[in-house]
């Protein structure tokens, strides 16, 4: 299995290829529905007023993300009283439903890598092509497992959005993920889903 | 007065979050089994049978999302239930503040996450019957949003499918939902099905469904056919773990028929994910068992 560390030089983007197991480590920040859509309606598309917290978060994200890796994740952690947090459980969560942000995301922040399960349709693919970028698929529910290669919880930002939605800025080491869709237009996804079309039209006679 | 429940009931979840059932385990490793060496489907399992066993060694939850608490409690005649449901939700606010639940309750209209796994009547979902005897049956189901999000209803007939009134019909739209799901329930799955109902009880079929074990056959002969065709078929479409290609799409099929209304016939997937988590408490003689 091949080692990446994040952050990712777009040389070894253009070198992984849909199906590569890899082992990744470095820093990552999870980030699912409620941070998609602040990002989207705060900085990019600009239709809501910075409010709070949100330039200082930005500015901090912003460091993060730059040829880093973004984690659709929402994570069970412990010490969320005391600030002194343990990631439990940590698996991905279903990647498709940011699929109307995401290469917007992907462009905004120079972000090379981005994970969940399930895979992303075209716009995504696309903007991987461009960015370039890759999109790693972590097992869906090995959330112990995963666990267990998050070495320390550097920091939480926007917990007023609740736990599993907030950005959790992670250090990594050979966290075990699956590239499905290269910066090359390839997608395991497309394939797999073309090739079931197909027998499921054979099967049911329609 | 009844005997407070709290302490046992904190362990059944424990258990259902951390400690996937035996016969679902041994189902998962016999696709192991099945899977090309070498290939992406076999190191998917291979990932998933390590996490299974790290979760149940470390007692942390086999998956982060730790679904919707859905209990089946069975108590006898003269049992409070308004009492049941306050010890069902000290030992559900106790769990979430341990850690064997992700805080997984949202208020629809504020967006606010109530942090401990309580809502309102319907969060966590109870279901009380009063059935004979003396003992106590306490049943948790967690189900992911991943594979509820899969989870569909289809109305018989259904012109795009060919599908009529009957169980070639059945046959054909849980096809169906099986190759629109693709990887994204966390397959490989398992399918609870609801014949018949209405759109609300058609549901609680499917998912009723999901409590067979997978070593019990259907005790109709037509529907034990129809899941053993299912199952298989689906396991030609090469979806695989994940949905990354692969032999093993579902792992098992459950089939309920309820009665229906002469105009409807609804057909319902429960799909779930392989995190399939059930467990059971038996409270009788003042002692709780596990299985």
């Amino acid at each position: 299995m091949r080692k990446i560390t994040i952050p990712i030089d777009d040389e070894t983007i253009r070198s992984l290829k849909a199906g590569d197991a890899v082992l990744l480590s470095g820093v990552m920040m999870t980030g699912r529905d409620a941070v998609h859509k602040w990002m989207i309606d705060t900085f990019i598309r600009k239709t809501r007023e910075p409010q709070g917290d949100d330039l200082e978060v930005y500015e901090a994200i912003k460091k993060i993300l730059n040829g880093g890796v973004l984690y659709h994740c929402g994570p069970v952690v412990a010490g969320v009283d005391s600030g002194d947090y343990k990631f439990v459980a940590a698996g991905p969560t279903t990647s498709i439903r940011e699929e109307p942000y995401e290469a917007e995301v992907i462009k905004h922040f120079n972000i090379k890598g981005v994970m969940g399960k399930g895979g992303m349709g075209p716009k995504t693919l696309q903007a991987c092509r461009e960015a370039p970028a890759v999109y790693f698929h972590a097992v869906g529910g090995a959330a112990s497992l995963i666990a267990q290669s998050v070495q320390k919880v550097l920091g939480v930002y926007k917990l007023d959005f609740g736990v599993p939605e907030a950005m959790w800025v992670i250090e990594v080491k050979d966290f075990p993920a699956i590239v499905t869709m290269d910066s090359h237009g390839n997608s395991l996804h497309e394939t797999v889903e073309k090739a079931s079309a197909d027998r499921f039209k054979a099967l049911l006679g329609v | 007065m009844q005997p407070d429940l709290t302490q046992e009931i904190l362990e059944l979840v424990r258990l259902t979050a951390t400690s996937l059932p035996e016969d679902v385990e041994r189902t998962i490793a016999a696709a192991y089994e099945t899977e090309t060496p070498g290939s992406v489907a076999k190191s998917v399992l291979d990932t998933i049978l390590k996490n299974v066993k790290m979760a149940r060694e470390h007692s942390t939850p086999i998956c982060q999302d730790t679904g919707t608490p859905i209990f089946y409690v069975d108590m006898p005649a003269g049992w409070s239930m308004r009492e049941m449901r306050r010890q069902i939700e000290a030992a559900v606010a106790e769990a979430t503040r341990r850690v064997y639940l992700r805080p997984n309750s949202v208020n629809s209209l504020t967006g606010k996450n109530t942090g401990n796994n309580l809502g309102d009547e319907y969060f966590p979902t109870i279901h009380f019957h009063e059935v004979d005897g003396d003992a106590v049956t306490i049943r948790l189901m967690l189900k992911g949003g991943g594979s509820e999000n899969v989870s569909t209803q289809y109305k018989l007939p259904d012109t795009r499918l060919h599908a009529g009134r009957d169980l070639e019909g059945v046959y054909k739209v849980v096809m169906d939902a099986v190759y629109k799901a693709q990887g994204k329930g966390c397959a490989p799955g398992f399918l609870g099905v609801g014949i018949g109902g209405d759109r609300g009880s058609s549901f609680y079929a499917a998912k009723e469904a999901l409590w067979r074990t997978l070593d019990e056959p259907n005790p109709d002969p037509a529907l034990d056919a129809l899941e053993k065709r299912i199952t298989a078929d689906a396991n030609k479409l090469g979806i695989g773990p994940m949905g990354l290609g692969g032999k093993t799409t579902v792992m098992a099929t459950r089939i309920k028929a309820i009665h229906r209304l002469p105009a409807c016939y609804f057909v319902s997937i429960a799909y779930m994910c392989w995190a399939y988590r059930r467990h059971t408490m038996i409270y009788k003689n003042g002692k709780a068992e596990y299985k």
